[in-house]
């Protein structure tokens, strides 16, 4: 079973690298064995860094080509038993040197070129139109609609907490989306660019979704600066995981983006919106009400 | 063996040593010192792959299985400090000792006293950091790069932790000093620079290195002890510090420390790969320039290990330039190694094998080393298993290859003996084999989403994980090979014939009788026999 699987490996590894721009629905992402390379995402700037990942990825491939292929020959035919004879005039080469030194030198400004030139992209965080505030706690995220008065909180689904106990006897291949599930996940709209200012309560977090490239540490302190812009035809959920060590629940503070069409993310905002005010006053006409933890609204 | 203690006795005007236990705890003979080295490092190998054991049982399928994940985070914090800290650098350490000496032509290091106490601090040192794990709260549980706030909620074994770096740190300066000093003051006349092994050399920038960088390590730790005990907020947002200040701190250590566990591997394989090529290595000059070159950049590199943390612009663009410039150098030496084969009359005997090994994986590491200096794709790398592939491939059968590959080497000079070929190579193969089943997969691990540090994962990956963990529960029980070789060597090898147990060596270490006198060079070696050895 096992062996037929590694088998199909390099089928596998094409259909990965082929069919992952096929990928209509979100939520048919590739598992297991075919689990072997980067997302390509649903961004405009996921893809560039997919691309540039491929094409670092290749000239390493080319490189080790040809460095690999030098020692192998060496140690294929330059063998004592076979009766080679070391040739001990061969120390050094000084035009042989300067080549080996320069032309990697040219690969490097080749490849650096591209880099820095997707990078200015990423930076550029002009022209927005949503901006939400992400905070990372120990252990889950708050989500704050800055200009909209909705803020709610994000944590592990309860079927993945119960799953994830140690000794829990729940076999976490029942249990959907299994450590990659949340209360309320982040609304957000496709087509739109979001701005995203990402900050940390307690210790440092890391915000990550990888169908859009974004990573970025949330650092109490500090406010840092992210941005996506979700294809139009591409609503759906997506999932991500905190990627900075962040204390015992680490592993157990995923992300869910469910993005959305625009009309439907203006939708469920304003109603979001009110039900949030609603609760606020309800919260504040009985005398000593203890401040109501802002839920996020269903649908 | 009597015969060859007669033999060396004839050599030698005097061999008197303590004995019993005073010859180790008073022990200022530069070999007994390695030998300490060495059992510490292999003692703390075991102890740190015992936890690496129980981290890839724990991820050999999802769910939570083993360990609570508080003990988890412990787990993998101190397998990173005690396999960087424990293993590779007392590794380094025990072989400058055992070899630094004899390759100058010098009859010992030369500030003994200061060598047993760089050695005698490790064990305490230890000791302290290992105890952590039963103290309350537990052990360090905020990874071994030790980041505020998260590590400023360590419980009692907070300062523990920081007074063992402490130590470690203190024993590494002084370490390094003797090394300096040993090489700079004790080559046997003739024995210019340019004609000391690559190993002395590549010792003797690690030793630069260390001196530079563990006061930085010792400086952020501390100002972590005053922000948990004296109120200081140095790294505390609240009180005006500023977390990320501590990141750059440490990765200004940080950094350097790679180069440190891996230059010495650089040295050794540029001994060994002349040897069982028989042929000079190439381009001699080359790679110590090279050498010193990696040393110098790896000060101006820190920050591609914190791209995510929001840098300027500017700042990311320099990082990921000047990262990107150490594969030219790295390059070079590679492309020197390969030439050295190329026209050869290769045999591979353990030391090659492991050697080999090494050149093929090390640049593995190297060439995903390059793909994470690319910003933008290191926005996706970065804290994935993709890093973690990463740096096991250029610490495990990078560093540790090395170091192997030392031990099978220079084990006859040693002891005498020849060690058990056939079991070393079963040694080798076991290790080659399952080292790329443990790591290999982590690169997909990474890549298809999987944060590292983490006790459990979503289901899509437990394929890979089972793979990785069947790789790493074989990759450990092979190394129970290792001082079972030893050990067999030492007490019941086969005698070695004349000075060099492989035809093609060079260098003084293999001008002395094996095994090597208690004192290397009482007389300097000759001119004569300083040209024979050296490569220029």
């Amino acid at each position: 079973m096992m062996m037929r699987s590694i088998a199909a490996l390099p089928a596998a590894f094409a259909a990965a690298v082929l069919a992952a721009p096929a990928l209509g629905a979100p939520e048919q992402t590739p598992s297991g064995w075919s689990l072997l390379n980067m997302t390509q995402g649903v961004t405009d700037m996921s893809r560039k860094i997919y691309d540039l990942h491929m094409l670092i990825f290749w000239v390493c491939v080319a490189i080790a080509v040809v460095v690999f292929g030098a020692m192998v020959w060496s140690i294929v035919n330059y063998r004592q038993s076979r009766g080679a004879v070391a040739d001990t005039t061969m120390v050094h080469n000084t035009r042989v040197e300067i080549i080996w030194t320069a032309v990697p030198v040219a690969i490097l400004i080749a490849m650096a070129i591209p880099a820095a030139r997707t990078l200015v992209e990423l930076e550029d965080t002009s022209n927005t139109k949503l901006t939400i505030k992400i905070t990372g706690f120990q252990w889950g995220w708050n989500y704050d609609y800055l200009d909209a008065g909705v803020s709610y909180f994000s944590r592990l689904d309860r079927k993945s907490d119960a799953a994830r106990e140690l000794g829990s006897g729940i076999d976490p291949n029942t249990v959907e989306h299994y450590l990659l599930n949340v209360d309320h996940p982040l609304v957000v709209p496709v087509g739109v660019k979001v701005r995203l200012l990402i900050t940390g309560a307690d210790v440092i977090h890391s915000w990550w979704v990888p169908a859009f490239g974004v990573k970025k540490d949330a650092i109490p302190g500090y406010v840092n600066e992210a941005w996506f812009d979700i294809d139009p035809d591409k609503p759906g959920l997506y999932r991500g995981q905190c990627a900075e060590l962040c204390g015992r629940d680490h592993g157990f503070m995923p992300i869910v983006v469910d993005a959305r069409s625009k009309s439907d993310f203006q939708a469920w905002l304003k109603n979001a919106a009110a039900q949030q005010k609603q609760a606020a006053a309800a919260a504040a006409t009985p005398p000593q009400a203890t401040t109501a933890t802002p839920r996020a609204p269903s649908g | 063996m009597a015969e060859h203690h007669a033999h060396a006795a004839t050599h030698e005007d005097h061999e008197h040593k303590p004995q019993g236990w005073r010859r180790w705890v008073y022990a200022t003979n530069h070999k007994d010192i390695g030998t300490m080295y060495l059992v510490l490092a292999c003692t703390m190998f075991f102890i740190g792959g015992t936890m690496a054991m129980v981290i890839r049982a724990e991820l050999f399928k999802p769910g939570m299985q083993l360990v609570d994940p508080q003990m988890f985070n412990t787990l993998t914090t101190m397998h990173g400090l005690i396999m960087i800290f424990g293993v590779i650098m007392p590794a380094w350490t025990g072989l400058a000792n055992w070899m630094i000496p004899m390759q100058v032509g010098g009859p010992d290091m030369a500030l003994p006293r200061l060598n047993n106490l760089s050695f005698w601090i490790l064990p305490f040192a230890f000791t302290i950091l290992v105890a952590t794990l039963f103290v309350p709260g537990g052990g360090p549980a905020g990874g071994w790069t030790m980041y505020p706030p998260l590590m400023l909620q360590t419980g009692d074994a907070f300062p523990m932790v920081v007074f063992a770096i402490h130590l470690m740190g203190a024993s590494s300066i002084l370490g390094a000093i003797n090394v300096i000093v040993t090489i700079l003051n004790m080559r046997a006349p003739g024995m210019t620079l340019l004609r000391m092994p690559l190993f002395v050399w590549t010792w003797l920038i690690t030793a630069y290195l260390l001196i530079a960088v563990m006061p930085v390590l010792a400086g952020a730790v501390t100002m972590l002890l005053t922000d948990h005990f004296f109120g200081t907020t140095f790294f505390t947002a609240a009180g005006g510090g500023d977390p990320v200040m501590y990141q750059h701190i440490f990765w200004f250590f940080g950094h350097p420390e790679v180069y440190i566990l891996i230059l010495p591997a650089f040295g050794i394989v540029s001994e060994i790969i002349p040897t069982f090529s028989r042929k000079p290595l190439f381009g001699y000059e080359a790679m110590v320039y090279a050498t010193a070159s990696i040393a110098f950049l790896s000060f101006i590199v820190w920050a591609h290990h914190m791209f995510t943390v929001g840098l300027p612009l500017a700042a990311q663009l320099f990082f990921m330039l000047s990262t990107m410039l150490i594969a030219v150098p790295t390059g070079v030496k590679v492309f020197n190694w390969a030439a050295t084969m190329w026209k050869g009359s290769l045999s591979f005997e353990p030391p090659m094998l492991f050697a080999l090994a090494f050149l093929f994986m090390f640049s593995i590491g190297g060439f995903s080393g390059l793909m994470l200096a690319m910003v933008p794709a290191d926005y996706q790398y970065q804290d994935t298993y993709f890093v973690v592939a990463h740096f096991h491939y250029v610490l495990v059968p990078g560093s540790v290859f090395a170091i192997m590959a030392g031990v099978y080497y220079w084990l006859p000079k040693w002891c005498g003996n020849m060690y058990d070929m056939s079991l070393a190579k079963w040694h080798f193969w076991l290790s080659t084999v399952f080292v790329n089943v443990l790591f290999f997969p982590q690169h997909f691990l990474g890549l298809a989403g999987m944060p590292r540090r983490i006790p459990d994962y979503a289901v899509q990956f437990t394929d890979w994980n089972m793979v990785s963990s069947i790789g790493g529960f074989g990759f450990g029980l092979s190394q129970f090979l290792l001082p079972y070789i030893v050990w067999k060597c030492v007490r019941a090898g086969v005698p070695v014939v004349g000075n060099k147990p492989w035809d093609g060596a060079h260098g003084l270490e293999w001008e002395l009788p094996s095994p090597a006198p208690y004192h290397s060079w009482q007389t300097p070696p000759s001119d004569a026999i300083i040209a024979k050895g050296a490569f220029h």
